[in-house]
């Protein structure tokens, strides 16, 4: 008998035309037509979508959170990117 | 990182209200606590679905009948958002659903008892489901991220459930004599049942505290119960039904209602398996699974066979 698990599939909902899709949840389908079917009655029953993706979830891969220190540590004392690092005069109003 | 500053890592997250999340370093006991926790929860939607199914062909109108089906199919929905968080922590949908199948894994007691009536739909959506929108509008804070985002989720889900049984109850309540007290006595049967859904008082359950101290649950057991007896109060009263409890009375130096001793030995005997219905719970869960064998393996054969053939 065939006792293999369903993969795993990772599901993501644009709400609404001009925003981006965004990540819901996952859930379990035999391959990517069933995801979707499944992931519009699991996830899109209140009129939260208006496209679905589906990814097979061993598709993803991840940043390791014990790396945080050397990715997102240098981005910290760089003040100098951001707006607010430059003084304006208020005469010359918004920039 | 040493095993110290991981842990020192994860307390400070705890402390600061950031969510754990799945790839995060976590203590042992802590995914543990948690994988039963949320596990236990999934399995309370999927049998939870049992008592309701019965009575969606016996719906006395269509109207009850779309919302009847709308809220298994919602529970449905959270039984798997549910099962897809405990997958997070590193346990397969599979195992969890044979440790229910075969008895080991608990789901709430509140599944256990029968519904004899209509009036039973009414009384479940309205105090079964109120119950469980109580712990689970706590459990949106919780501290491990998978389980409070599916949290929100059933919480933004589950309100219209609860409507919905108090429309029963209120076209019962306003109905007939004889359905009135159909109401009356369905609330009879499911209000010390679903006071017991809370848990064990605080003073008698062992893992309450550790669960406090780690954000996993945010309210005690008892201040859930209390929470709920108070906001059900004037429910019931609109409804001109009374509750079963002859020591209920507002206590104004507390500031909420007293109310008498919860029967616990029935909530041990249920829980260890002796409720009305435990047996009738787990066979219709085996048969169901059982039988949707053939369409889970056919569905991976013809997967397999179309990803060759393209191939």
């Amino acid at each position: 008998m065939n006792s293999k698990n369903w993969p795993l599939f990772e599901v993501f909902i644009r709400s609404k035309n001009g925003l981006s899709h965004k990540h819901v949840g996952s859930l379990h389908a035999a391959d990517p037509a069933m995801a979707l079917e499944n992931a519009r009655d699991v996830y899109c029953r209140r009129n939260e979508g208006v496209s679905i993706w589906v990814v097979p979830s061993d598709h993803i891969t991840a940043s390791d959170p014990g790396d945080a220190e050397e990715l997102y540590e240098p981005a910290r004392d760089k003040i100098y990117r951001h707006p607010t690092f430059y003084t304006i005069p208020d005469e010359i109003g918004h920039m | 990182m040493e095993q110290a500053d991981l842990q020192r890592l994860f307390d400070s997250k705890i402390e600061q209200e950031i969510r754990i999340e799945p790839k995060d370093w976590m203590p042992e006991a802590y995914r543990k606590n948690n994988l039963r926790q949320i596990s236990q929860h999934a399995h309370s939607e999927i049998v939870g679905m049992l008592p309701e199914a019965n009575w969606i062909s016996r719906a006395p109108s269509l109207r009850r009948k779309v919302a009847l089906l709308a809220k298994v199919q919602d529970e449905a929905g959270h039984g798997l958002y549910l099962y897809s968080a405990a997958e997070t922590l590193g346990t397969s949908r599979d195992e969890m659903l044979e440790d229910l199948n075969s008895g080991k894994a608990k789901y709430s007691s509140i599944f256990n008892y029968p519904t004899l009536n209509w009036a039973d739909i009414g009384a479940v959506g309205w105090l079964v489901d109120g119950a469980a929108i109580t712990n689970q509008v706590a459990l949106c804070r919780t501290s491990y991220g998978p389980y409070a985002r599916a949290m929100v989720r059933v919480c933004k889900e589950e309100s219209f459930h609860q409507r919905q049984g108090y429309e029963i109850m209120m076209s019962m309540a306003f109905g007939t004599p004889e359905q009135k007290q159909m109401a009356q006595d369905a609330l009879n049967r499911w209000w010390w049942p679903a006071l017991m859904m809370f848990g064990p008082n605080d003073s008698e359950s062992p893992h309450s505290q550790q669960s406090l101290n780690w954000k996993i649950k945010r309210v005690s057991n008892d201040d859930l119960r209390q929470e709920f007896i108070d906001k059900s109060i004037p429910q019931v009263e609109y409804l001109g039904l009374t509750l079963p409890d002859p020591d209920l009375k507002w206590n104004e130096e507390r500031g909420h209602y007293d109310f008498g001793p919860i029967d616990w030995e029935e909530f041990y005997r249920v829980i260890s398996g002796n409720g009305p219905c435990n047996k009738d719970r787990l066979e219709a869960r085996n048969k169901a699974h059982n039988d949707g064998a053939w369409v889970r393996e056919a569905a991976m054969a013809f997967a397999e066979k179309r990803q060759t053939n393209v191939a």
